[in-house]
């Protein structure tokens, strides 16, 4: 599966389309990450439970487009956008999507 | 008096210890940054160096969260009061975004180039409710793995 963010995969053509594919995970961070995120705060500096989190959350949000697309028969993925958003207090969505297409 | 005495404690290990490891942090990203010039990024569609041959190409990620420190937390709520530029923060933002950029490149060793680069900001709140002042940066791009054509007195 080849996945990009450009419109097109270079040094490849695209030969089919599949449409909107997406793939999304609401992670919550457990209570122990949160204490010694409330240490860090005094120090400032990063968060490494919290990035660690976060790129858990985004690998398996980009694993289900990536189902979602194979299940469509398409090789790759292009044009591939994240978003996050907080829905609820200590609870962060991740959103990926992209276009499913077949190349050559 | 003691909670006062605590808020004074909080106030300078915050500036103190926050100050030092932001110098930290800095110098961390200007020398990564200056070994990591040699692959270039950009945020066109387009490459930006012609290539001979592409090998492949994928979505590469980088990402950091990082807090700011007591003291310039209370300084920036300070300066909400009258406005202005809030220093404080934007020192915060820029070595995140860096450091994401960073990230992005070094998970990509070997590649030629970097296309299509966009850096997405959020913030995140703690279960508590009152801002926990910090920042998630995530930078992603299109990594061009391949031969790389061959440019007169480049």
């Amino acid at each position: 599966m080849f996945i990009t963010n450009t419109e097109t995969l270079p040094g490849k053509t695209i030969i089919d389309c599949f449409g909107v594919v997406s793939g999304s995970t609401v992670r919550a961070k457990h209570v122990g990450r949160d204490i010694m995120a409330g240490l860090k705060n005094v120090f400032g500096g990063e968060l490494r439970g919290y990035t660690e989190l976060l790129n858990e959350s985004r690998d398996q949000a980009l694993q289900r487009m990536t189902d979602q697309a194979t299940q469509l028969g398409a090789n790759a993925i292009i044009n591939v956008r994240f978003s996050t958003s907080s829905v609820a207090a200590g609870a962060a969505e991740i959103y990926v999507y992209g276009t499913a297409v077949r190349v050559e | 008096m003691i909670a006062f005495l605590g808020f004074i404690t909080l106030l300078l290990l915050g500036f103190f210890v926050g100050r030092y490891l932001e110098s930290q942090h800095f110098s961390s990203i200007r020398q990564r940054e200056a070994e990591l010039v040699v692959l270039p990024n950009t945020n066109s569609r387009y490459l930006l160096i012609p290539m001979q041959q592409i090998e492949r190409s994928e979505l590469v990620t980088g990402s950091v969260v990082i807090s700011i420190d007591y003291f310039k937390r209370i300084v920036a709520d300070l300066r909400s009061l009258i406005g202005g530029p809030v220093q404080s923060y934007e020192t915060l933002l820029d070595r995140a975004r860096r450091e994401a950029i960073l990230r992005m490149k070094e998970s990509c060793p070997g590649a030629s180039q970097i296309i299509n680069v966009r850096v997405e900001t959020s913030s995140i709140y703690n279960a508590a409710g009152n801002g926990i002042g910090s920042v998630e940066l995530l930078a992603y791009g299109t990594a061009i793995y391949g031969q790389v054509q061959a440019t007169n007195g480049l």
